[in-house]
């Protein structure tokens, strides 16, 4: 056996073991993916072998499962997230498309080359190479359908698919204060790949987009550096570029019937588009930060349009970073601690008619403006089973309302549905087309 | 995970990671969508070589037949080589050449069942370290193994008519137009200039394989060292299509020394074209190459900046990666017929698009392209790019 047969997590991902290991470890993802059939991480998916940095992290995640990884999937800390234009008018091709993904996204998940063997000298090779030597690092790779997939512009039916368009999934309506660039929202197919090397993240949609070519075209992508969100309970809260932490109140993989309520599409949601039981709907917004002009803000001013402290997170209700914000608390002038027209405030479910959402969105920074301003944000990422209760109504509230939208300005949209996960043996996606 | 789990874990793993040595690996991942076809339809071996200066140790003497993949290891401290020679011991089934020390490299060959010879050839001379290495049936569909030498002959013939025919009439062609450029005639001089670049654009990676020619003939402004003299086609677009103001016009004089200056150049090529030969990974690359062109320069309306006539160039372009395709067709189809219908229906589809712009007998100019319309066409060249890149090693396999 040569090394470029083994994987790359074979020879890395166990740090510090010998060699035999490591080419052992190759099998290891196939032998426990297909023995651990439920993972610790609710997601549905089987975890593999402990990895070396944390200990209750798996060193990489399977593809297949009951749901789709990489959403429930502890927060990784990087992301690549990609939207695609169908560009072929082939149901066949689309078909096609879907299930080279599928194969392809189970070899980089588990940290395996894409492509199978070796090319001729005289011909490019099957994996673009760029993350040989490099571990899995957790990559997780989660495909979604947009609108436009079912429907173009004009209505018409693009692959026999319009039948089963589910109700929910049309474009997110124009908000106030939107100022959307239309070449960066929406698409016909997402793929949002997350992984704690951003290296992985950008090898996997540069190799995804290179099996699309023909079928599927790269019509916008956004990286991001640092997660925003937790979605584990084992992992501290990170924070924004406004130096918050953000996502304290978020849906945590441990507590699976809250999952069941406000993320998983339930078999009877939407008789006509039962195919997506067991999936979600997926918001992404590219969401910029005036930087230099929050910066000038006083810490008073950042704490009142936020409702948390900056060094701990806490509720200026009190109490600590999971503390539950006492809205009603009054401080002098019996003007109440959370400021009416806080974040926090806005955005709780117990304001919302108790709605939550999975979030998973990642900081962003795209270098810099022609004004020299950073060109930075919060590439939001929210995963819902509804998104016209559990989104829509929230942020027409929050953009006439939330104190922070002064120092907010919406760039990008996008609405996609997220099938379940694929089984063995099935592409990505597979009911829709059944 | 808990103790027992991790346990029987580990049983696995050992089990599987003695499989995976016995199996050499191999995956069962279909490839790409465009059916790239290099991996084997049946069995598939992958054996090592290891090759010192004075040994060629063979991993195994035997494989199943299908693709065989040998990673050739140079641990000697001369250059070497590795072949898979017939049973004659002289007509050669596959080569890596140029393993420099330490290098590993992979032969990639679709092998028959039968007889065979591996030899490595450190220093690159003589015989080389022989050993007798047997192919067994693995039952694969082998319908083309070997290049058909026929098939070849006639591929590098045909193309190699196609330049010298291309070089004819692009002298023609530069003869009128630098006839009417010299004389002054901007309107018929303009009307001639993507007409005559047809044909050079149709065989550029050809034209560009003369180091001394292109820069001379087809260098843009942009591409300018300092202290460099600027001359060929791209001069006298900019002074037939002249920027609106801080242009100076070139005198009477300049455009005869830039008019007998492509003359010389053209006549230059012509000449070295006459008895040029190609191989067929040189036709498959050229046609590779011709859609790098278009990806890089045309598709970017870089190449003409003044003119404008950008879609003319990657007409041609696309033209000359065609012949050259359709010359080798007759192997692809035997090889990998998959990858031969793919890059057909690709290069319709372009062209498709492409005809949607033709007006009279050229194109609109590329300044009148939306941004819509020039995303579409670049979706359309990496549609075809894609699968090309592939042509050059499955007519070699």
């Amino acid at each position: 056996m040569s090394e470029r047969e083994v994987s790359r997590r074979g020879l890395i991902g166990f740090a510090g073991a010998t060699v035999a290991v490591g080419a052992a470890g190759f099998a290891g993802g196939r032998a426990s993916a297909a023995e651990a059939s439920d993972g610790a991480d609710g997601s549905g998916n089987g975890a593999t072998a402990t990895g070396p940095t944390q200990q209750n992290a798996p060193a990489s995640h399977p593809f297949y499962g009951t749901h789709q990884s990489g959403i429930v999937t502890p927060a990784q800390d990087r992301l690549h997230f990609a939207a695609f234009d169908v560009t072929s008018t082939s149901r066949d091709d689309l078909v096609a498309l879907l299930t080279a993904w599928t194969a392809a996204a189970a070899e980089l998940t588990a940290g395996r080359p894409v492509g199978g063997d070796p090319t001729s000298y005289d011909s490019p090779p099957n994996d673009t190479g760029e993350a040989e030597g490099l571990s899995a690092a957790r990559l997780t790779l989660t495909f979604g359908f947009g609108p436009s997939l079912f429907r173009d512009a004009a209505g018409k039916d693009r692959f026999g698919l319009a039948a089963r368009q589910p109700v929910l999934l049309k474009r997110l309506p124009h908000f106030p204060a939107d100022a959307l660039d239309p070449q960066r929202s929406d698409g016909d197919l997402c793929v949002q790949a997350c992984a704690d090397d951003p290296q992985v993240a950008v090898h996997a949609i540069r190799n995804l987009s290179r099996i699309a070519m023909g079928t599927a075209a790269l019509r916008w992508s956004q990286l991001g550096f640092g997660r925003t969100s937790s979605t584990s309970t084992t992992q501290q809260t990170p924070r924004n570029l406004f130096g918050f932490k953000d996502g304290t109140a978020n849906l945590k993989a441990e507590d699976p019937a809250m999952l069941d309520q406000h993320v998983w599409v339930g078999a009877g949601d939407d008789p006509k588009a039962d195919w997506l039981a067991g999936g979600s709907y997926l918001v992404a917004r590219r969401i910029a930060m005036h930087i230099e002009t929050w910066d000038r803000a006083s810490l008073r001013e950042q704490e009142n349009l936020v409702g948390r402290d900056r060094p701990a997170g806490a509720p200026l209700s009190g109490g600590t970073e999971f503390s539950e914000p006492n809205f009603a608390t009054k401080g002098r002038e019996d003007k109440p601690l959370m400021a009416m027209n806080s974040h926090v405030r806005m955005a709780h479910p117990t304001q919302n008619g108790g709605v939550r959402m999975l979030r998973r969105g990642y900081n962003y920074t795209d270098g810099n403006d022609a004004l020299g301003r950073l060109d930075a944000g919060l590439f939001f990422l929210a995963y819902v089973r509804d998104p016209a209760k559990q989104y829509i109504p929230m942020q027409t509230k929050m953009s006439r309302q939330d104190g922070l939208m002064e120092y907010l300005q919406h760039r990008a949209s996008a609405l996609f549905a997220i099938p379940p996960g694929a089984a063995q043996g099935e592409h990505i996606g597979q009911a829709l087309f059944s | 995970m808990n103790l027992s789990t991790r346990s029987r874990l580990s049983s696995a793993v050992l089990a599987a990671g003695l499989m995976c040595t016995a199996t050499a690996c191999t995956t069962n991942n279909p490839g790409g969508v465009t059916g790239g076809g290099t991996q084997a339809a049946g069995g598939s071996g992958a054996l090592t070589v290891s090759s010192t200066d004075t040994e060629c140790k063979v991993s195994a003497a035997t494989a199943p037949s299908g693709n065989i993949v040998f990673s050739v290891t140079n641990d000697g401290s001369k250059v070497t080589e590795f072949y898979l020679l017939a049973d004659d011991g002289l007509r050669i089934v596959g080569e890596v050449e140029n393993i420099g020390p330490g290098l590993k490299r992979d032969l990639v060959v679709k092998a028959a069942p039968g007889k065979y010879f591996t030899a490595c050839k450190p220093g690159m001379i003589g015989d080389g370290i022989r050993a007798p290495f047997t192919v067994t049936d693995s039952g694969a569909d082998l319908a083309a193994t070997g290049a058909d030498k026929e098939l070849v002959d006639t591929a590098n013939q045909q193309y190699a008519s196609y330049v010298k025919d291309q070089t004819e009439q692009l002298s023609a062609k530069t003869a009128q137009f630098v006839a009417a450029y010299r004389a002054g005639d901007d309107a018929k001089a303009r009307s001639l200039y993507a007409v005559a670049r047809t044909h050079w654009e149709r065989i550029e990676p050809v034209a560009e394989s003369f180091g001394d020619l292109d820069p001379k003939m087809d260098l843009r402004e942009a591409d300018l060292e300092p202290g460099q003299k600027w001359t060929g086609w791209h001069v006298m677009e900019k002074d037939l299509w002249p920027p609106k103001t801080g242009y100076q016009a070139l005198t009477t004089a300049q455009r005869a020394a830039m008019a007998d200056q492509l003359t010389a150049d053209t006549k230059t090529l012509y000449d070295r074209t006459r008895s040029m030969t190609f191989t067929v990974d040189q036709i498959g690359n050229g046609a590779k190459s011709l859609l790098d062109e278009v990806a890089t320069g045309k598709v970017t309306g870089e190449e003409e900046a003044w003119s404008h006539t950008d879609l003319w160039d990657f007409q041609a372009n696309v033209d000359g990666a065609r012949v050259a395709w359709e010359g080798l067709r007759p192997i692809l189809k035997k090889k990998d017929a998959a990858l031969d219908a793919s890059i057909a229906l690709k290069f319709s589809a372009l062209q498709k698009l492409l005809d949607q712009h033709k007006q009279g007998d050229g194109f609109v100019t590329y300044d009148k392209l939306t941004k819509a319309q020039v995303k579409d066409l670049s979706d359309a060249v990496n549609a075809l790019s894609e699968p090309l890149s592939k042509l050059a090693g499955a007519v070699t396999l």
